[in-house]
């Protein structure tokens, strides 16, 4: 049998003080760094072409293809933006990647920095994560003393600045052109495009947007190449990525894996739902990724197989719920989510999320009617689509999904005049007793 | 005017002189306007109309335009904070986790609101939005710190231990520091702190360790199969 797990990105979090570069350097840290300042810089784009690698922050987009778009010889500054804003609800992967190994990223930053010919480099992180910030900081602070990042990096001619920027509390800053007015000292919101970020991006300039994996993916590549990276995962979705297992399972936590392993196969690692209880439904990336059940436990985890059953790989982070969870809750607090970090700049999203809440409330204390669920229906479908930005979609996902599913569980509060749910039997006092 | 009336004058010169330190680090100056806005914070104790003031007049803006910036973002305070800044997720995962109990628990245990600080200053109570550390829930966080796998005694627990000014370490970090100090590093003046604390806690690591007992590996470059 193959082997289910491959760990690469999170193969050294257990090392002995793993978040410095003495430990990073003695697995074989930097070499790839040191290897790609030999090589052109077209030729790292085209190695990241040839490997696969697609955006790990949700969307899938091909992470070389993205670099590609830049333009070359144009005479403006070329900027790396990482986006390390880690807030989509269930996503758990990029934050514990650089508590641990931080210099990872850093080497990321610095290879697709040369390949792309910036000069500076931003790394945006989430403000609510302080040891994070703290590693982050420290990581290019060694990262600069050795040689790594600053001036003629290596003898070769190339100079980069990498700067740790922390953001201050809003979600839609993950959004990549409402992270770039962020970065530039502005409120969080989304940009129109075209024109994109890769034309005109971090001040109108030429700018790259990349997850925290995304990046963290590539010194492997360059260190052992396209094809080992393409021998993970399948033909579409290559490699290795870390999936994010909560919520009602035994052994919640990262597991890295080749695209394409089931939820089947990852809860068998994980020890199964606990005990007694039996999987209700899951987001297989994040809340905004529309909701799955036991009936897609053998859907293959990767771009092409989860889209077919009309969700999106999203994040990687599954989040479970068995059977004690009653839907609307779960989608109601979601909404009021999705509601709390709209950014207000387009009306579909600013006052339609609203109102989902409204209806969502209304439905989970059981007032209303039948009717009513085709009112939120229909007002998921003057959001999805007619939003500024996909956050106002995100925001339609549980709902659709969840009345697609559990429409019953719905009407029963209807019937029930209430939500027919103990919500102490969710918790896990309930099986630690630890009230 | 002289630089002593106008509402900056009233932050003292160290602190105009970091603010200009945080500019120097950005091809463009408004770019540090968000960290500038957290160094306001670590001396102030919550956005000022003196802090605001000082970041416009240092970034040629107005003080609308930063008001305006300031507002958007949750991390940004309108009134004082207390020592520790409590923070409980209640978005879905967690809450179903046992979030919501907690948050109940402390608001009774504290004897205040969601936003709201305890009478002496020093435990400000919040809930927060999905802090990325899911397979850790029910999750908390003091001053940023993470607070991992908590449950309601646990959490009662905590909150004694910051109103009595004991020692509280966090489970993937040092013993938690003021709010202001903690505002600091995120401005990007760091505390020397990163070498404290675990590089992952348990859950980070159950994927390696399954990998490592089953002897499985990603391939290794040089012909062994996946």
């Amino acid at each position: 049998m193959a082997d289910l797990l491959t760990p690469v990105l999170s193969a050294n979090w257990d090392a002995e003080r793993a978040w410095t570069l003495d430990s990073y350097e003695q697995s074989g840290g930097y070499a790839a760094l040191k290897k790609a300042l030999t090589q052109q810089p077209d030729s790292l784009i085209e190695l990241v072409k040839d490997s696969g690698l697609r955006g790990r922050g949700g969307a899938g987009f091909p992470t070389g293809m993205k670099w590609g778009f830049i333009p070359q010889g144009d005479g403006k500054p070329h900027y790396l933006v990482v986006n390390a804003d880690e807030s989509e609800p269930g996503t758990c992967k990029d934050i514990p990647l650089m508590m641990a190994t931080p210099h990872t990223l850093v080497e990321g930053v610095i290879i697709s920095s040369f390949a792309i010919r910036a000069s500076h480099a931003f790394i945006y992180v989430r403000g609510e994560v302080l040891h994070v910030v703290r590693r982050l900081q420290r990581a290019v602070q060694e990262a600069y003393l050795a040689g790594h990042i600053g001036k003629d990096i290596h003898g070769s001619g190339y100079d980069l600045e990498v700067v740790v920027h922390a953001g201050a509390g809003a979600y839609i800053c993950g959004e990549e052109t409402a992270l770039l007015d962020s970065l530039e000292g502005r409120r969080g919101q989304p940009r129109l495009r075209p024109p994109f970020p890769a034309v005109a991006g971090l001040y109108a300039c030429p700018t790259v947007i990349n997850n925290v994996e995304s990046i963290a993916s590539v010194p492997c590549i360059v260190d052992k190449g396209a094809e080992w990276f393409g021998s993970m995962g399948t033909e579409k979705s290559r490699g290795m990525t870390l999936y994010s297992l909560s919520g009602h399972v035994k052994r919640p936590g990262q597991y890295e894996a080749p695209l394409g392993i089931t939820l089947r196969e990852l809860l068998a690692l994980a020890g199964g739902v606990r005990d007694g209880h039996e999987l209700k439904f899951w987001t297989p990336g994040g809340s905004s990724t529309p909701l799955l059940t036991d009936e897609h436990l053998d859907v293959p985890l990767d771009y092409e197989g989860v889209a077919a059953v009309k969700s999106m790989l999203g994040t990687k982070a599954l989040q479970i719920f068995d059977e004690t969870t009653c839907v609307v809750r779960a989608v109601l607090r979601w909404t009021e989510f999705y509601k709390h970090e709209s950014c207000g700049k387009c009306t579909p999203c600013r006052e339609g999320t609203w109102w989902l809440v409204q209806m969502l409330e209304r439905l989970e204390q059981g007032d209303g009617s039948e009717q009513d669920l085709e009112l939120l229906l229909d007002q998921c479908d003057n959001i999805l689509g007619r939003s500024f930005c996909a956050l106002g979609d995100g925001a339609t996902s549980p709902i659709t999904s969840s009345i697609e599913y559990f429409r019953d569980e719905y009407v029963r509060h209807l019937t029930e005049r209430g939500c027919p749910f103990d919500p102490h039997k969710t918790t896990l006092f309930e099986t630690v007793g630890a009230q | 005017m002289t630089d002593q009336q106008t509402a900056a004058g009233t932050l003292s010169q160290q602190t105009l002189d970091e603010l200009r330190e945080i500019i120097a680090r950005y091809p463009q100056p408004r770019s540090a306007l968000l960290p500038m806005l957290h160094l306001v914070q670590s001396v102030e104790g919550y956005v000022t109309p003196a802090g605001i003031e000082a970041c416009a007049e240092l970034l040629d803006l107005t003080a609308a335009e930063v008001a305006a910036v300031s507002t958007f973002y949750t991390m940004y305070k309108r009134r004082p904070v207390g020592d520790y800044h409590v923070g409980v997720c209640t978005n879905t995962l967690c809450a179903v986790m046992g979030g919501d109990l907690i948050f109940e628990r402390l608001k009774e245990h504290l004897d205040v609101g969601n936003d709201e600080t305890t009478e002496d200053g020093k435990v400000t109570l919040e809930h927060i939005e999905c802090n990325a550390a899911c397979d850790f829930a029910p999750v908390m966080t003091v001053n940023w710190e993470f607070m991992d796998n908590m449950t309601p005694s646990s959490a009662t627990d905590l909150v004694d231990r910051l109103l009595a000014g004991d020692e509280v370490t966090s489970t993937r970090g040092p013993r938690v520091c003021t709010w202001k100090e903690a505002e600091r590093v995120i401005a990007g003046f760091p505390d020397d702190l990163a070498d404290e604390g675990p590089a992952a806690g348990p859950a980070s690591l159950v994927g390696l360790q399954i990998a490592r007992e089953r002897g499985w590996t990603a391939p290794d470059g040089n012909g062994k199969d996946a």
